[in-house]
């Protein structure tokens, strides 16, 4: 068994009418974990998701699922992954229960009542197995979308904007639905564009725009690396000016003299060249007496921000 | 061929058919009893006999056609139509099963309901006028052709329709008048040479000819061209069907 669940190989899609909606796509995603796709609305992210789940015809390229390739071989690759659409589908008059039920055979698979009650009541539905879809909320559809992936017993779950339209508290009930899925080895793609869920969640990110994957990185060393980092330090006695000795930190006064702000790389903690001793030291030496200090890291979301700025 | 998949979706279909049983069945009997009423006991009363049969038996055959037409059409072409108008279709387009498994669990389940329909048909027929049936096989044989035939041709339209209106013009506007002037309620002969020759191009024509046949033995044209045209039109159709899966028409982008 190779370390890459799904490999997508040079990978262009152009619409019909002309707009070129992935170009040049290269994307490993590896056995067992949650990779989070990130990108503004109309990056690609779902267009992507569409070819490796057979719904789009690739323009170029190709897509490997467990080894086999989406097209040539699509019974295989295709009976290995689960996909829940971003938009709400149902047939309104089915029951909970025959819709599951339905996913699970039309991926060819015998009957398994045992499995399908694991499915619902892992995701809290196994009251409303009875109701027909038209009375249930929205977040309920929404896991029964979720069930519906599951019901065939996936090894790949694609979760094309899980979140989207679902209150907080339902949110974090989905998070852990999908990290009981990872812990029992379901290999999890998911597409957001809230960063809170990528930063929560996934193990790797992807960020995603204009069709184009502009970066793949496992998400500490990508906070890591493009995270800066604030220091903020409460002074005793506000200062007017910034004195001379200091000048050469690059610190900046706030509130009204009575805090410094220093900001540094994180990534540069790592070889101890963050200046921080040396700004201590020039602090005790000017004379000024430090009340509190206070450090935060900038989060993905401001990551993201920058990126897709960087990049635009 | 994976049968598990082909078999749940022949199944679901069949179950959101069964959702409606009461209109599924009331309407073919009622439709059927008002054409007896009106064409066979109102003004068949007034028309003794067409080549050697009463009226009211003379239009059994093509009653039943007509239903068998409308049915096909309407039931494939509404069930492939709908998921692709909620979008459901997602799940079936995802599936490990290819394209003509699709069609066998559409296709299948709609050509099964317009059987069923046809036979409620035939059997309140009997109510209103006695018939006999002189080659029952090929009855059987026709009555399937033509539900195949006509669930493909829903099928096509299903697929092909962006709207619901476009999915009612069809039937409204082809099938209905080619089954009004296929020879339903008169037999070819009655009318004047030049719209006998115009007549023919209608393929109408040949489903109630031959199927009038197998009831009958009277034909307007010979069984073995009826057969051969309807044979002609499921090639067609299969043709279309694997042209919209090759390009991927109106299904995959």
């Amino acid at each position: 068994m190779s370390e890459d669940v799904i490999r997508v190989e040079a990978l262009d899609k152009t619409f019909a009418g002309g707009f070129e909606a992935l170009r040049d796509i290269d994307l490993e995603i590896r056995r067992g974990e949650i990779f989070a796709l990130l990108g503004p609305n109309g990056a690609g992210k779902t267009t992507l998701i569409s070819v490796i789940c057979g719904l789009v015809n690739p323009s170029r390229g190709r897509v490997l699922v467990d080894g086999f390739d989406n097209v040539h071989q699509f019974r295989e690759a295709r009976a290995r992954i689960g996909l829940v659409p971003q938009e709400l589908t149902n047939d309104a008059f089915i029951k909970v229960w025959d819709s599951v039920s339905f996913s699970r055979g039309l991926f060819g698979k015998p009957k398994d009542p045992a499995h399908i009650e694991k499915v619902l009541r892992s995701l809290s539905l196994w009251e409303k197995r009875h109701n027909r879809m038209i009375t249930l909320s929205g977040g309920m559809k929404r896991r029964v979308l979720i069930a519906k992936a599951l019901a065939h017993e996936p090894e790949i779950l694609f979760l094309d904007e899980p979140t989207a339209g679902v209150d907080v508290a339902l949110r974090r009930d989905m998070w852990e639905v999908v990290r009981q899925l990872r812990d029992s080895g379901v290999t999890i793609i998911l597409t957001t564009h809230y960063i809170e869920e990528a930063e929560e969640m996934a193990d790797r990110i992807g960020v995603i725009r204009a069709g184009e994957l502009v970066l793949v990185e496992d998400k500490r060393a990508l906070m890591q690396k493009l995270g800066r980092k604030e220091l903020t330090i409460h002074l005793r006695d506000p200062l007017e000016a910034m004195p001379e000795r200091l000048s050469s930190h690059g610190l900046r006064l706030s509130d009204e003299g009575h805090a410094l702000v220093y900001t540094y790389d994180a990534e540069a903690g790592e070889d101890d060249g963050t200046g921080i001793a040396e700004l201590l030291a020039d602090l005790e030496a000017a004379g000024i007496a430090v009340k509190d200090l206070h450090t935060r890291q900038s989060s993905l979301e401001e990551i993201f921000v920058n990126l897709v700025k960087e990049t635009a | 061929m994976k049968f598990e998949s082909v078999k749940t979706l022949y199944l679901a279909e069949m179950a959101r058919s069964l959702r409606t049983v009461l209109q599924s069945i009331v309407s073919p009997v009622l439709s059927t009893s008002l054409y007896f009423v009106v064409f066979g006991a109102a003004i068949g009363s007034r028309i003794s006999e067409v080549d050697g049969v009463s009226y009211g038996a003379f239009i059994v055959p093509g009653l039943i056609m007509l239903m068998l037409l409308t049915q096909s059409v309407s039931n494939a072409s509404f069930g492939i139509f709908f998921p692709r108008f909620s979008g459901t279709i997602y799940e079936v387009l995802s599936a490990p099963i290819s394209y003509w498994e699709v069609v066998v669990g559409y296709v299948g389940a709609a050509a099964s309901k317009s059987l069923i329909l046809g036979v409620i048909a035939l059997i309140t027929a009997r109510l209103f006028v006695p018939y006999s049936i002189e080659h029952p096989l090929m009855m059987v044989l026709f009555l399937l052709l033509t539900a195949v035939t006509f669930s493909l041709l829903g099928f096509i339209i299903g697929i092909w329709a962006e709207g619901f209106e476009r999915l009612q013009l069809v039937p409204l506007l082809v099938i209905t008048p080619l089954t009004f002037l296929g020879g339903t309620f008169y037999s070819i002969d009655m009318l004047p040479p030049f719209w006998q020759a115009v007549t023919l191009a209608n393929p109408v024509v040949y489903l109630v000819s031959g199927f009038r046949w197998s009831f009958y033995g009277i034909s307007d044209v010979s069984p073995l061209v009826s057969l051969a045209m309807i044979l002609l039109f499921l090639g067609a159709a299969i043709a279309l069907v694997a042209w919209i899966f090759r390009t991927g028409y109106r299904l995959k982008p």
